[in-house]
């Protein structure tokens, strides 16, 4: 785990059980210390959705529920706040797939998430911080959100969350779905907000490569646990890291090498 | 065919449509946040009518005093429904929800006839009588201010709805309640609010639909015709709600005058009827109706 710098969230032994029956957190441990883009990869199904969910109090609206452990945010116990309080708080969760509001332009998907701002004292954020980001934003600021292209819509998410001047920003799957390019594109942008507003960030990726460009620490998890984890450096030199996770592996007959594909499928809430 | 007569009836039955309207706008409110669909719209809208009369005919209030204080009365109502009700039943299925308020419509009915009893009573005069004519055509007063009110009303929630920050927030629920969680949007606090407008709408139209034509505990089965309304028009569309309304007000009143009364509802079901064989989720809805 990360040691020396201040621990912004610290999710510790958590369980989450889904309907009462269906446990899919087994006791998994992660930190992520101020100011750093923490990586959090795994297959499809470890898990990692639910990490976040966890983190950010949305399970209760999937009938999902922490059951044991527990998750500090900034220093204070995430159990007793409302998801809406948490986000109050600087805790600022761009969901997976996006989740824009398809039916309200660009501009209202900004006001939308100004209600993070609010009983903060704070004054709200001007949309200009994030058309200076995502100046394609600003082209389109008049248009329904759902006419954008997939791309274009990973940046109003990403855009929504800079309108709550988060202290911290669980990204799911920023890459799902995009180009190559796109995917480097955001990604570069994502370094420069991580970089420039101070934001730390807890990234949830299949795409392990582009998530070690710009993480520094990462956290590989499979049937909702943590298995390996390190500092990125170490992690790209690590050899099941390699092989499983980089597809760099030398075709060796590992059995679940078959993994590997996964991160090139689409996903099943796309169709 | 005398088309004089015939205007007459169709500006009768845009005006008594401009009221299923401004009730079907209500209705809307409630479904779009919640989805859930509100059966006791009708006799909250005549519990309106009942706390107008009482606080003028009864404590002997002004008119201009009384209409502001029912209004806030069916706010209170609102929100005391959605925290004690409705709230509770969140996640449950939606025909639970649903009998929770023909439930509650019923106790309204019967609290109203238990207070002020069965007969239909009138409520004092306050609508200005000098008759109206558009044209050649003769318009009841009390119809015309009625529709007038009704259509500021409206034009007021869907400016509130389109521009106003709280226009968004609901919105933004109405399409994906766990995004508007992540926005830091108190979801629990737009419900309460959309059924704090809804039911102060619904008593305000109490209020004018009662002047029109007297009230009764059996006054909720407007609320019958505001379904229609809002089903033809599509249960989540202020646009529908408003279409819908007029459409039914006419067919209300030209059948019911060219027909016969008794023709009145096999006319608007039937348009009903047809309306959903071509399209299933009303002129202006878009999302998915929950099977009933
Ligand atoms: N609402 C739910 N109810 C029941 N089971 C669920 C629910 N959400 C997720 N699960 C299950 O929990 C497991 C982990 O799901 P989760 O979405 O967290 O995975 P993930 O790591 O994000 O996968 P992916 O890469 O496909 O997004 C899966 O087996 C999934 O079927
Ligand atoms: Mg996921």
């Amino acid at each position: 785990m990360p040691m020396d710098a201040e621990i912004l969230l610290n999710v510790n032994n958590v369980e989450v059980v889904y309907n009462r029956t269906i446990q899919v957190l087994r006791g998994l441990s992660l930190r992520v210390p101020k100011g750093e883009i923490v990586a959090l990869l795994g297959s499809n199904g470890a898990g990692k959705s639910t990490t976040l969910k966890a983190v950010s109090n949305l399970l209760e609206l999937e009938d999902g529920a922490v059951t044991a452990g527990h998750i500090e945010f900034d220093g204070t116990d995430l159990a007793s706040l409302t998801p809406h309080g948490l986000v109050r708080r600087g805790l600022f969760h761009v969901m997976e797939g996006r989740r824009i509001f398809e039916d309200l332009t660009v501009e209202e998907n900004l006001t939308a998430a100004t209600f993070s701002l609010s009983g903060r004292g704070l004054p709200i954020t001007p949309f200009d911080l994030v058309y200076s980001y995502f100046p394609r934003l600003y082209e389109r600021r008049k248009g329904l959100a759902g006419y954008l292209s997939g791309g274009e819509q990973q940046m109003l998410a990403i855009g929504r969350a800079l309108i709550s001047k988060p202290k911290l920003i669980l990204l799911d799957e920023p890459s799902l779905g995009l180009s190559p390019k796109l995917v480097e594109e955001i990604f570069t942008i994502i370094a420069r907000i991580n970089r420039e507003q101070g934001v730390s960030m807890l990234l949830v990726e299949q795409n392990a490569a582009v998530a070690f460009s710009v993480a520094s620490y990462g956290y590989i998890m499979e049937m909702g646990k943590v298995v390996i984890d390190g500092p990125v450096e170490r992690l790209v030199k690590d050899q099941d890291v390699q092989e499983f996770y980089l597809g760099l592996g030398g075709g060796g007959a590992h059995k679940s090498y078959r993994d590997v594909k996964h991160y090139k499928r689409r996903k099943r809430w796309l169709s | 065919m005398d088309w004089l007569y015939v205007t007459e009836v169709a500006l009768a039955g845009l005006g008594a449509g401009a009221l299923y309207a401004l009730t079907g706008v209500a209705f809307v409110l409630i479904y779009k946040a919640t989805r859930v669909v509100n059966l006791a719209i009708g006799e909250i809208l005549m519990l309106g009518g009942y706390v107008f009369f009482g606080l003028v005919a009864g404590a002997g209030l002004s008119i201009w005093a009384a209409i502001p204080l029912t209004i806030l009365a069916g706010a209170a109502l609102g929100a005391v429904v959605e925290r004690a009700l409705i709230r509770p039943m969140l996640g449950e299925s939606p025909i639970s929800v649903f009998m929770v308020t023909i439930g509650l419509g019923s106790i309204l009915a019967g609290v109203v006839e238990l207070g002020w009893g069965a007969d239909p009573l009138r409520l004092p005069e306050f609508i200005p009588n000098t008759p109206i004519f558009l044209g050649e055509a003769y318009l009841a007063p009390k119809v015309a201010y009625g529709a007038l009110v009704a259509a500021l009303l409206i034009a007021g929630a869907v400016i509130a709805l389109r521009f106003s920050r709280g226009g968004v927030a609901l919105r933004a629920t109405a399409r994906d309640q766990g995004a508007a969680y992540s926005m830091g949007i108190d979801v629990g606090r737009v419900f309460s609010l959309s059924w704090m407008a809804a039911c102060a709408t619904a008593a305000g139209a109490g209020v004018i639909v009662g002047a029109i034509g007297g009230i009764s505990p059996t006054m909720g089965i407007f609320g019958l015709s505001v379904l229609v309304v809002v089903i033809v028009g599509g249960l989540d569309s202020v646009a529908g709600a408003l279409v819908g309304g007029l459409l039914i007000g006419l067919v209300e009143a030209l059948a019911g005058s060219f027909l016969g009364g008794e023709y009145k509802l096999l006319a608007t079901f039937s348009l009903l009827i047809l309306i959903l064989m071509v399209r299933p989720y009303g002129i202006f809805g878009t999302h998915e109706i929950e099977r009933l």
